[in-house]
């Protein structure tokens, strides 16, 4: 799980069952073990309102498990900006009484956050658990770019080639870390790169 | 004065009656003024001095936010009551001067809401007057359903229909008339707020079925004046003032507190604000709770009263103000 830092950082908790007909999985990767937990929890017939959204990763695991769930919807995607329009249109036809539950990766909760508050989920009826990479999304300061998965310190912009210290500031808004240049006084002082989000 | 209570001296400019068991009166400010601008939701509370009494009732502000040349309040006579709103029907008239709180609102519009679903039953349709003629002038999305007993006891339905036409629907009871919760609330969209007031028992039946439906305790905003319930006369102590009084049966604590020359803070005299709780110093008895505000923890625990609603009986009660 995420440490704890300064008071932008968001804080996650452990998907828990809630009161509704209505829920909305999105999870990315190991994501899926936090559902899989929670569903061993739920009340009978749980499930059968409820829809996964699953993001499954290179690996491609976890599918089987969540399928066995079995949701009343369960529908797979390559990357988040893929299932972008889908999740849209879901969360417009949606009403009050939907909860969501977003698992997985840092970037994928926060995306997800960011896309259900504007279609107007309250955020207490969203229910958050981070698991398996501590990849960051993180935002360039300078060029304003987003850099995915960004996993080291510093970390190179994919935009203006910028090397960024990765800051614990986050943005709810952007749904992204911020990244300051390291080496703005002289850009021939390159600090060791380290793994800081495996 | 109490906290957050300032006193506004005002003159009454009308008062209107509306049907059977309601009246509305009408408030100026005696200096010619303007009142302070309010919100949506707001109350008052009004004094009465009755004889020897002051009476202290909270009641909704229900003229439009956008003028504040007059506050209008509607009261509701309750024969049984404790006789305040008794008061008011028989000798509140045009031309007296009284002394009201400044505005303080307990049940205020989310304006981040995308819809506002409000519900309505009797009397509890004032603070929803304030609430949708503000939302109208901004151009607010908003639907009303309003329970009431009967057509001629349905309190400015008639003005409601024809202000906003399809956005207000009317359930009359003697019709056998209901709300179709469930559905109502299974079919909103998104980043509807929720708002009702009415009897205890309509506003409990609406958060639980919110609550099962789904909807996130923060989308569902209620409001409810328990007047403070009668019981068996008991004395207490005040801590600080050393002072030890007795509590009439017709009498709160809270008004006992006040009539003893003490100034406890309130805002709502109904139990759900928090302004009041006291500390218990030591007591001996049982505590007739009948606030919203404390946790049940809290109730139990014996630590903690809300003298406004709540009640004692036994041997003795020592309270720290
Ligand atoms: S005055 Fe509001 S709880 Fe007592």
């Amino acid at each position: 799980m995420a440490a704890k830092s300064i008071i932008s950082r968001p804080v996650y908790g452990t998907l828990s069952p809630q009161p509704g007909k209505h829920h909305l999985f999105i999870a990315d990767a190991e994501g899926a073990l936090a559902i899989s937990e929670m569903a061993a929890k739920a009340p009978a017939g749980f499930f059968d309102g409820a829809e996964i959204v699953f993001i499954p990763g290179p690996d491609g695991k976890h599918i089987a498990a969540l399928e066995s769930l079995r949701p009343a919807q369960f529908h797979q995607a390559p990357s988040f900006a893929s299932l972008l329009p889908r999740l849209k249109q879901t969360l417009s036809n949606a009403h009050m009484g939907l909860r969501l539950y977003l698992s997985g990766t840092e970037g994928l909760i926060g995306q997800a956050m960011q896309v259900a508050l504007e279609a107007g989920v309250d955020h207490t009826s969203m229910q958050t658990e981070h698991r398996g990479s501590l990849a960051r999304r993180m935002q360039c300061v300078h060029c304003k770019g987003i850099t995915e998965n960004v996993t080291t310190q510093p970390a190179t912009c994919s935009h203006c080639g910028l090397l960024l210290l990765v800051r614990d500031h986050y943005s709810r808004r952007l749904a992204a870390f911020q990244g300051v240049c390291i080496n703005a006084e002289d850009r021939g002082e390159i600090p060791p790169m380290e793994e800081a989000f495996p | 004065m109490s906290t957050g209570t300032t006193k506004l001296d005002v003159v009454v400019s009308d008062v209107v009656p509306v049907n059977d068991l309601v009246t509305r009166f009408h408030f100026r400010r005696r200096d010619g003024e303007l009142l302070p601008t309010f919100s949506g939701g707001a109350h008052v509370v009004v004094e009465m001095r009755d004889g020897e009494r002051t009476r202290l009732n909270p009641y909704s502000l229900m003229g439009s936010p956008l003028d504040t040349r007059e506050y209008t309040i509607s009261v509701r006579r309750d024969d049984v009551g404790r006789g305040g709103s008794l008061f008011m029907h028989r000798s509140v008239k045009p031309g007296l001067e009284m002394v009201i709180s400044y505005p303080v609102n307990l049940f205020s519009l989310d304006l981040r809401a995308k819809k506002h679903l409000m519900l309505a039953g009797g009397i509890g349709i004032t603070p929803f007057m304030a609430q949708t003629a503000q939302l109208a002038g901004e151009g607010g999305n908003f639907e009303l359903h309003y329970t009431c007993r009967t057509a001629s006891l349905g309190t400015y339905a008639d003005v409601l229909r024809e202000r906003y036409d399809r956005r207000v629907r009317l359930y009359h009871d003697d019709r056998d008339e209901r709300i179709d919760l469930d559905r109502l609330l299974s079919t909103q969209p998104l980043g509807t707020h929720l708002y009702v007031c009415g009897p205890a028992g309509m506003i409990n039946w609406v958060r639980d079925r919110a609550a099962a439906l789904g909807w996130p305790l923060e989308a569902v905003h209620f409001e409810h004046f328990a007047a403070p319930q009668p019981g068996l006369p008991f004395d207490v102590t005040l801590a600080v003032s050393g002072k030890t009084i007795r509590v009439g049966s017709q009498q709160s604590l809270l008004e006992a507190i006040e009539a003893a020359g003490v100034d406890p803070p309130y805002l709502c005299r109904g139990g759900v604000c928090g302004q009041c709780e006291t500390n218990v110093v030591s007591y001996d008895g049982k505590f007739v709770h009948n606030d919203h505000w404390l946790s049940e923890e809290d109730h139990r625990s014996g630590c903690k009263i809300m003298p406004c609603v709540s009640r004692f009986e036994g041997k003795s009660l020592v309270l720290e103000r």
